[in-house]
């Protein structure tokens, strides 16, 4: 407070009701004991928790009931000491309404207490200032400490920073919300332990400096904080920074902008700017945890809105179920009723009240039908821009809209609609009430299901490519082989040109050589693909939990490289295979996938498929099947091809001869050159086809590519044709 | 116990299109009232002669779509269609000039689109200019004159209902005249600007009861300003590139109109606040309606100055409404956490 901070606006933001003073008439009163304690294991982002208890068993007020499961992860404690009654699924609160595994617990009513200690205890110093920076993370990763103002992620994972220089450490105590007090009441009552958590976390971070910005709508904290920074003579490092009122300057990113100017990346995280932000409750239990060992087992909830008479905070055992809260706070049900968990703006309506309270449950609102009406039929956009000006990240909420309601995701995505923060002022605002981050939701989630298929046909695709290369590495390494033994043989023959053999020689070594360094390559590019598709699969976990959000860059990263590598193992494996086939365009052999017995079968197995292909269409046609159409076109499609066949076979009979007398040695005319190279590129033709055609099938996006790779192939099978007829005419 | 759930956000601020469109129309009414005063009472017959037909035509096709009527209706729309189109035609325009243009604008030009906030193109100029195009004569003759110039005074109620319903000729010879801005245009080339200024067209302080009329329809849109209703965006980038065009190209007040009687003569502030500021067909990004603003003013600039209509504002106004969606593409904002805003529609990064 003895620094001047230089404040930042953010754009947009809105001014709604605030709705505070209704529960900030009382101070924090502690809840009552129920019945039962339902605590889900993932009250947290990341992975749910594992019990270490089974039921039956006695457990202890703080006592361990479940493990942390993976790094992103959090243990559980009991909240109270009782009995373990189950572990089962329970509906637990998300907005989706389903259920998940819970350790329910009957409290006992003691009330009794694990033994637990201080850091400093346990460590055995004299100094807490001593402990290091990696101790302290350990023990807030022990107590559980999730953020607990609204995301819930756990907190050791949020310090665990890398590289990143931290110069700033920022506490969220600006609590925009409306109805939403117990962040305000908490500072107003344990200042202290929140600055005392803010030391901490400056020993973790090494930051320079923490700000606390607070509401300039909560004077009273205000107050209390500056008393605590002098009491703990902390007044030249934490400042409490007083910011105007404007929702939702209490969102992460917001916050930092106003405090600091700068901007979080969009998909990078705090840390990377060197800043580090955490809610003020979070640093409250933080204190608890280092300072006597307390590991999180209750929070301060807000109890508000008119269908309850007696409006306040509670401070709450987590597990407690809403109902009980509601109970002991004179719940009378409304005729269209409505319980929120968190506030207005941002928090999600209760599919029932026998859900229990969790470590991001800062708010239970309860409001009448006139209190907060429920929307009214939409009307029609008029595009008055008011969506644009209230927008804190600076979105085209109405352009988002169009584009989710059309389902135009690839321009919604271009709108930058994964940097909507779903704060709601826009809805707040439209003035023809369009329930505008419900259409936001619903285009995130369907991106997100695209994206998902998407991968999945591009491993098909991948998986498809692989089984190509792996066929033309077979036979390459066959022809190469061949080669050889063509090559040993017109050795043995002493042929009576030097410059042929040697030509024909050549490429047989190097075809032969390149044949393990092929493989070799290959296995690595496998390698590396199995890689890929983990990372990628990791990403897509990542970016589909917005508390992974900090891991996405991390993964991305990894992905560009993995990419990179495929990219230029592919390039190699394309060199060595260039190499392999240099070899076989020059012999002649009976595995020569040109030779006029496989030419003739291919010819017959595709004049075979006519048959059936014939078939089905009269089939069809019989049935008047809607298939009538596509099995035509492929009728026509086999014809082409059963004429190419024949075709080439006919070429390569009558080229045959002439193969033949090279064989023995006597030099190729040009002519048959030609042919053969005609030949070859037939079959090249063929299967840039056959791959389109696959690919058509599968949907994939290489479709375009593949077709001009395809008429490619094709112009330059024209090409030497002509050529033929040139050199035929001569 | 089943619980209602809805998605956030649950509360909801004050805003209703309802009342933004209502409080449009409101913001009209000073400059009703001076053109009423100015002008006679045809003005005022051919606002509520377009607000009514724009509110039949709109409910006919709401039925004709099924949609329930009521609802729609409420939203206003129609009612300030209707409004700025009787505010922009000539005061003594026969009637059925108003019908056609107004039924055409909500008709066509907005309900084919698929209603309200779906069409590409501001609805009153497109009745309006198709009324111009269609009757030139009608709508170019039937200016009243204003009672400020010499020799002439304001039509009264009867001859007004007159010449509106019964199409009397002789009322519409003795009240109409050419406006400010037909006369400077057409006559500055056969006289001096100082000779030009004593004729009867430009009593008054300056331009017999035009500046008032504008000023009062500047004053309205302040309002809407204050009340948060439009921006200050396109009004003021449009006055400032009609300004500056003008005394760019038209300093030399014996060959061109001067920039006073370009802002405070025709539908300029008319144009700039209630027209060019029409939500839906605008560009909706803060630099977009400085763009599309600004365009509009070049063009009102160009074609008064070189076209063959006296006054633009509704063909500046549609030919901007094309490059709205084109605009607002390449303007986006940029996006919180972004080093630099994107441009266009295609997803490339
Ligand atoms: S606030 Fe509502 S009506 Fe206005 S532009 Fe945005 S979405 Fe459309
Ligand atoms: S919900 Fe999203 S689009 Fe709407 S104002 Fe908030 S950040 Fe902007």
């Amino acid at each position: 407070m003895t620094h001047l901070i230089q404040l930042h606006e953010f754009d947009g933001g809105i001014h709604p009701p605030e709705n505070k003073h209704q529960s900030t008439g009382r101070a924090i009163r502690t809840a009552p004991l129920p019945d039962e304690l339902v605590l889900p294991l993932h009250q947290h982002i990341g992975a749910p928790s594992r019990p270490v208890v089974s039921a039956g068993d006695s457990v202890l007020k703080g006592q361990v009931i479940a493990e942390p499961h993976g790094f992103v992860s959090a243990p559980l404690h009991a909240p109270t000491s009782g009995v373990v009654a189950a572990i089962e699924d329970r509906q637990v609160p998300h907005a989706s309404g389903m259920s998940e595994l819970c350790i329910v617990i009957t409290p006992d009513g003691k009330d009794e207490w694990q033994p637990h200690q201080s850091l400093c205890a346990e460590l055995g110093v004299d100094d807490c200032d001593d402990i290091s920076a990696a101790d302290l993370v350990r023990r807030i990763r022990e107590c559980g400490i999730a953020g607990m103002g609204g995301a819930g992620f756990p907190t050791s994972v949020k310090l665990s920073v890398g590289d990143n220089r931290i110069d700033t450490l920022i506490l969220n105590g600006a609590e925009c919300e409306p109805y939403i007090t117990a962040d305000d009441m908490l500072m107003r009552e344990r200042a202290r332990d929140i600055v005392r958590g803010a030391q901490i976390l400056l020993q973790i971070t090494a930051a320079e400096r923490c700000l606390i910005g607070v509401e300039d709508n909560k004077p009273e904290a205000i107050a209390a904080l500056e008393d605590a920074l002098l009491a703990l003579h902390e007044e030249h490092h934490i400042d409490v920074v007083t910011i105007p009122t404007k929702y939702p300057s209490g969102g992460e990113k917001q916050l930092i902008q106003i405090l600091t100017g700068r901007e979080v990346p969009s998909g990078g995280i705090p840390a990377h700017i060197g800043i580090v932000c955490q809610n003020v409750g979070t640093a409250a239990a933080i204190a608890d945890a280092v300072d006597i060992g307390r590991p999180l087992i209750s929070r301060i909830t807000t109890v508000t809105g008119d269908a309850v008479s007696d409006k306040g905070n509670w401070d709450v055992l987590l597990g407690t179920p809403v109902s009980h809260l509601l109970a002991v706070s004179g719940y009378q049900p409304q005729k269209r009723e409505r319980v929120i968990m968190g506030g207005p703006m941002m928090g999600f309506a209760l599919p029932t009240t026998a859900l229990p309270v969790v470590k991001t449950t800062n708010c239970l609102l309860a409001p009448t039908e006139k209190e907060l009406p429920t929307n009214k039929p939409s009307m029609a956009c008029i595009r008055c821009g008011l969506c644009a000006q209230a927008c804190p990240a600076e979105l085209l909420p109405q352009q988002l809209y169009w584009f989710s309601k059309a389902e135009e995701f690839d321009k919604a995505e271009q709108h930058n609609i994964f940097d909507c923060i779903e704060c709601g002022a826009c809805s707040y605002v439209c003035p023809s009430e369009i329930p505008l981050v419900q259409y936001y939701r619903f285009a995130k989630g369907a991106i997100r299901e695209e994206q998902a298929a998407q991968e999945k046909a591009e491993q098909a695709r991948e998986r498809f490519e692989a089984r190509i290369a792996r066929q033309e590495r077979e036979q390459a390494e066959k022809e190469a082989k061949r080669k050889a033994r063509a090559a040993a043989a017109e050795a043995a023959q002493k042929a009576k040109k030097a410059a042929p053999a040697a030509a024909t020689d050549a490429p047989a070594k190097t075809a032969a050589t390149s044949s393990p360094e092929l493989e070799k390559l290959q296995k690595q590019l496998d390698g590396a693909q199995a890689a890929l598709t983990k990372t990628k699969e990791k990403l897509e976990a990542a970016k589909a939990d917005p508390a992974m959000a900090e891991k996405v860059p991390v993964f991305e990263a990894a992905l560009t490289k993995t990419q990179d590598k495929i990219k230029t193992l592919a390039k190699d494996i394309a060199a060595a295979k260039k190499a392999a086939k240099a070899a076989p365009a020059a012999a002649d052999d009976k595995g020569d996938p040109n030779s006029p017995e496989r030419l003739k079968k291919k010819w017959e197995m595709a004049q075979g498929r006519l048959d059936t292909a014939i078939k089905r269409l009269e089939q069809a046609e019989a049935e008047g099947s809607d298939k009538v159409e596509a099995l035509r076109d492929g009728l026509e499609k086999q014809k082409v091809r059963v004429e190419e066949a024949r075709q080439a076979w006919e070429a390569a009979t009558i080229g045959q001869p002439a193969a033949n007398a090279a064989a023995q040695g006597t030099p190729e005319p040009a002519n048959d050159d030609l042919k053969r190279k005609i030949l070859a590129q037939k079959d090249r033709v063929d299967k840039a086809r056959e791959r389109l055609s696959m690919a058509q099938a599968e949907g994939l996006d290489t479709v375009e590519a593949l077709t001009t790779a395809l008429s490619k192939q094709q112009d330059k099978l024209k090409q030497l044709e002509q050529q033929a007829d040139a050199a035929g005419e001569v | 116990m089943a619980l209602l759930t809805l998605s956030s956000p649950h509360a909801h601020g004050p805003n209703a299109t309802s009342r933004i469109m209502l409080t449009v129309a409101l913001a009209t009414l000073p400059g009703l009232a001076v053109m009423t005063w100015f002008f006679g009472p045809g003005t005022l017959i051919n606002v509520i002669l377009a607000g009514l037909t724009a509110v039949v035509c709109e409910a006919l096709v709401l039925k004709a779509r099924k949609y329930p009527v009521g609802f729609f209706l409420k939203d206003n729309t129609a009612l300030v269609t209707g409004v700025l189109l009787g505010l922009a035609l000539p005061p003594l325009a026969p009637w059925w000039i108003t019908v056609i243009a107004t039924a055409f604008a909500i008709i066509f030009a907005k309900q084919i689109y698929g209603g309200m906030g779906n069409n590409p193109f501001n609805p009153a100029m497109i009745g309006y200019a198709l009324v111009l195009v269609s009757f030139p004569v009608q709508m170019t003759t039937n200016w009243a004159v204003s009672f400020q110039m010499s020799g002439s005074e304001v039509a009264g109620l009867t001859d007004t209902l007159r010449a509106i319903f019964a199409g009397s000729a002789d009322v519409a010879d003795v009240y109409t005249g050419a406006t400010p801005l037909d006369d400077y245009k057409h006559l500055i080339s056969k006289e001096t600007s100082d000779e030009l200024l004593t004729r009867a067209t430009f009593n008054g302080w300056l331009n017999g009861g035009w500046e008032w009329m504008n000023l009062a329809f500047l004053a309205g849109g302040v309002f809407l300003m204050l009340k948060r209703i439009i921006t200050w965006h396109i009004p003021v980038s449009m006055l400032a590139a009609l300004t500056l065009c003008s005394l760019v190209f038209g300093w030399d007040h014996d060959l061109y109109t001067p920039t006073w009687l370009h802002l405070f003569s025709g539908a300029t502030m008319l144009g700039a606040f209630f027209i060019a500021t029409d939500p839906v067909s605008a560009s909706t990004t803060p630099k977009g309606k400085l763009i599309y603003g600004a365009g509009i003013g070049i063009l009102l600039f160009v074609i008064r100055t070189w076209g063959a209509y006296p006054d633009a504002v509704a063909f500046a106004v549609l030919l901007m409404n094309f490059a709205a969606p084109f605009i607002d593409a390449y303007t986006q904002p940029r996006t919180y956490g972004h080093s630099k805003a994107r441009r266009g529609l295609k997803t490339g990064k």
